[in-house]
This record gives C-alpha cells, sequence and structure tokens, in this order.
C-alpha cells in the first residue's frame, strides 16, 4: 500500500510540475523572431567576439535589427555573407577575407631593448612601464597578449615578434583589439606584400636601435608603379587598394622590411623577408 | 532576531558553501575567469538559491512530511528546483528581459546545480523554519557570491603569471583555491553559541 502512496505522490508532483511548465510556456510566450534563428544557423558560431558582439546570438539579433551589416562576421567570410543576406534579402557585394599582419620585424638581436622586463607575461602591464621593453616606441613587446586573446590560435610569438599563421587567421580582428601598441593590423587576406614596421620615429633614431626599421627613405615609394605605397609620419605603408603585388619595392627597401609571401613552384608556402 | 543574524553571518563566512562545505565548486571553476561573469553567476545562483529554498521548504512540510516520504526528499527536491529554474526563467523572460539577459545563460546553468540542492537539504538537516530557511538560501548565495568574485580577482593576476609549466590551467587555479579556502578557515575559530 506505502509504495502505491508514494508512486501516487510522485506521479502526481511530476505532472503537477509538468502542467505548470506547459502553462507557463504558453502563458509567457515570447514570440522569437524566425530570421534571428535563421541568420544564427548561417554563422560560424565560434562567439570569438570579433565583429563587436557577445558572440553570435547577439550579432544574428543585431543583424536582423539592421544595427550591425550583413558582413559583420569577418570570420564566415563571403559565404556566411551571401547566406545571410539571402535571409535578409539584401544583396551581398564582393567581401574580402582579411587576416591579420603584426606589423613589426624586430626580433630579438634586431631590435635594443630599453630594459629587462621581468614581469607578468601581459604586453598591456609591459606597455604601461615606458612603453614596453623596446627602445622602438612602436615595436612589438612580444609577450603574446593577442596570441592568449586569439579564439582560433593563429598566433605565435617567435624571436620576441609575434606571428599570425596565415592558414589560421580568420580575421575576426580580436588581436588588433588587444595589442597595447595598435600595431597589429588587417589586410587582404590574398595580399602578398607588407611592410614589417610601425615605427613613426626619424630615420636616425630608428637607425641606432633597430636593424630593421623603416628609416623613411621614400625608395620604395619612388619604385611603386601604382603609387600603393607611401612613406608618411616616417613610415612607409602600403594601400591595399592599389597595390598589385607586383613586388618592386621588395627589391627596392634597403632595410629589407618589405616582407612577401606566396606559394613557390613546389607548393610550399614562404613568407620571407630580402637579407642583406 | 540575533537567530537570523547568526544564520546569515555562518552561512556567509564560517560555513562558507564553497570555501568550507565546497559545494558548487563547478560553476566556482568554470565561470570565475573574469569579475563580470562570476557577478552575473552569483546573481543567477542568489536568486535561484532564494525562491529554492521557499520552494522546497513547502514541498518539504506540506507534501513530503505528512505523508512520511521524508526518504525520497533529494528527487523531490531535484524536479521542484528544476522545474522552479524553468518556470523563473520564462517568466522573466516574459515580464523582466532586463533581468533575463542580465543571468542570461546562467539561468538554465544552475538547474540541478549541487549548491542550490544542498542549501534545501541543509535547511531540512538543520530543522529550520521557513523564514529561517529562506535566510539561510539567500545567505549562502551571498557567500558564494562573494567566493567566486574574490576568484575571479585572483584568476585575473594567475592569467597572466607565469607558473611552472607542469601547473599551468587548471592545477594552479585548484591550488589557489585551496589557498583561499585555508584562509576561509580561519573564520571557523569564531563560534556564536
Amino acid at each position: 500500500m506505502e509504495i502505491v502512496i508514494t508512486i501516487a505522490v510522485f506521479l502526481g508532483l511530476g505532472a503537477l510540475m509538468g502542467v505548470l511548465l506547459a502553462v507557463s510556456a504558453k502563458l509567457f510566450h515570447v514570440p522569437v523572431n524566425e530570421k534571428v534563428n535563421e541568420i544564427r544557423a548561417c554563422l560560424p558560431g565560434a562567439n570569438c567576439g570579433g565583429c563587436g558582439y557577445s558572440g553570435c546570438d547577439a550579432a544574428a539579433e543585431a543583424i536582423e535589427k539592421g544595427e550591425a551589416e550583413v558582413t559583420a562576421c569577418t570570420v564566415g567570410g563571403a559565404e556566411v555573407a551571401r547566406a545571410i543576406g539571402a535571409v535578409m534579402g539584401v544583396e551581398v557585394g564582393e567581401v574580402k577575407r582579411m587576416r591579420a599582419q603584426v606589423m613589426c620585424s624586430g626580433t630579438l638581436e634586431a631590435a635594443a631593448k630599453k630594459y629587462i622586463y621581468e614581469g607578468a607575461a601581459d604586453c598591456a602591464q609591459a606597455a604601461a612601464i615606458g612603453g614596453g621593453n623596446k627602445l622602438c616606441p612602436d615595436g612589438c613587446i612580444g609577450l603574446g597578449t593577442c596570441a592568449a586573446h586569439c579564439p582560433f590560435g593563429a598566433i605565435s610569438i617567435r624571436d620576441g615578434v609575434a606571428v599570425v599563421d596565415h592558414e589560421k587567421c580568420m580575421g575576426c580582428g580580436v588581436c588588433v583589439a588587444h595589442c597595447p601598441k595598435g600595431i597589429i593590423k588587417l589586410i587582404p587576406f590574398d595580399s602578398a606584400h607588407w611592410v614589417g614596421c610601425m615605427s613613426r620615429d626619424k630615420g636616425k633614431d630608428v637607425r641606432a636601435y633597430c636593424e630593421v626599421g623603416c628609416i623613411a627613405c621614400k625608395m620604395c615609394e619612388r619604385a611603386c608603379e601604382s603609387g600603393a605605397i607611401t612613406v608618411g609620419d616616417n613610415v612607409a605603408s602600403i594601400d591595399y587598394s592599389k597595390c598589385v603585388d607586383c613586388g618592386k619595392c621588395v627589391e627596392k627597401c634597403p632595410r629589407g622590411i618589405i616582407w612577401s609571401a606566396g606559394r613557390q613552384s613546389n607548393g610550399e608556402f614562404v613568407i620571407a623577408r630580402k637579407t642583406k | 532576531m540575533g537567530n537570523i543574524f547568526l544564520i546569515m553571518f555562518a552561512a556567509i563566512l564560517t560555513e562558507n558553501f564553497i570555501f568550507s562545505r565546497f559545494l558548487g565548486i563547478c560553476p566556482f571553476l568554470g565561470v570565475s575567469n573574469k569579475p563580470s561573469t562570476a557577478f552575473g553567476m552569483g546573481m543567477a545562483v542568489t536568486f535561484v538559491m532564494t525562491v529554492s529554498s521557499a520552494a522546497t521548504w513547502a514541498v518539504y512540510h506540506l507534501i513530503l512530511e505528512p505523508l512520511h516520504l521524508e526518504y525520497l526528499k533529494t528527487i523531490a527536491f531535484i524536479l521542484v528546483i528544476a522545474t522552479l529554474v524553468q518556470f523563473i526563467e520564462m517568466f522573466l523572460r516574459k515580464y523582466v528581459p532586463a533581468l533575463y539577459g542580465a543571468l542570461g545563460i546562467y539561468l538554465p546553468l544552475i538547474t540541478t546545480n549541487c549548491a542550490v540542492l544542498g542549501s534545501a537539504l541543509l535547511n531540512i538537516q538543520k530543522g529550520y523554519g521557513f523564514g529561517e530557511s529562506v535566510v539561510f538560501g539567500f545567505s549562502s548565495a551571498l557567500g558564494f557570491t562573494m567566493a567566486i568574485l574574490v576568484f575571479a580577482g585572483v584568476r585575473q593576476r594567475i592569467e597572466i603569471a607565469n607558473p611552472p609549466r607542469a601547473f599551468r590551467g587548471f592545477p594552479i587555479l585548484l591550488i589557489a583555491a585551496s589557498l583561499a579556502a585555508m584562509a576561509f578557515a580561519g573564520f571557523s575559530g569564531m563560534s556564536f553559541n
């Protein structure tokens, strides 16, 4: 008899709870916009935060409301943008895949130190002490804050400089936001050349502390036929809307700080700069 | 009245859920990587634990006790708490969307949290009345919130520290947590009897 009561009580309790939930589900029903779910289904779901929203759910909501562009997800690239565009009924133009590039070549041997840093392994902390331990005001501190924040594990520290793995980088831009020196830039994914220096110091000063710093000699500017590379603020920079990847600047640069990346005939992907 | 304060003080400090009862260690380690998320979790736990203390007290004393089914309280409480959390979630979503957004993913996460169930069972074990149960649930959750917030602060420092390779990640976190627990053991010297 006792067991019957027990079973009855728990069945009753369970049923009561079930009914309560069923009723409240109807009662407190919040209409969910179907579009948000559809957009969410298109997104990669990495929740990297590269778009500036807390995650893919938040991004989907923002896109639906029109607060964010349909191309907001850089990680998904053209494919995702097109899928979202289809949901939203918007025509999506060409979407360029971007990748992050650390604009510094100052390895441990090449760039002179200001002091010996033995604090916590965090670039922001090191940057708070005289702008980091390198004499160059725009040099990579190399403690890996960008690597720690990269949602895709694409950044590693080599010889005291952060290096982005081209294959792994999704161009989300999280590292760009976390670099205290602001020397990580998003450039078109397939661009083969970049200037590995962002030092705004005068050529004479740069020469004194870094073997691979831009001295603003303007040789690249003169060599460039498409007018893509210009020197301003004592440093060369490439306008990727004009660059045709001819590589003439690479040959001319006396400091060898313009990098080239590309596949060789044997299929090997090589990233290199001209060395003296 | 004095009794209520004793219950609060004990639940927050001397018998802290995390540092001396070792309940709710999963969210303690899982969502303590940032103070903001730790605070969100703490608030969600506080909310649910207070309400569930009241609900489970009622279920125990109004249903289980009269029918002599006390030995099934664990199962009954799990059922009640899970339902309650679901119900609260739906209710908040409809009527208090701001709070729903703030508690967000933490609400469903604590449906089966051992700290919530623990507070319900401890209420019965200690023979608390309704008011005392609610106060115990609320202040235990406050203790939980304090512990997870403190630890989130500690974690921010650990993350940029450079421990030996073997200790990186969770090992060093567990060591830090045990040190905090030892510090809290100091409170157990206080007696209010």
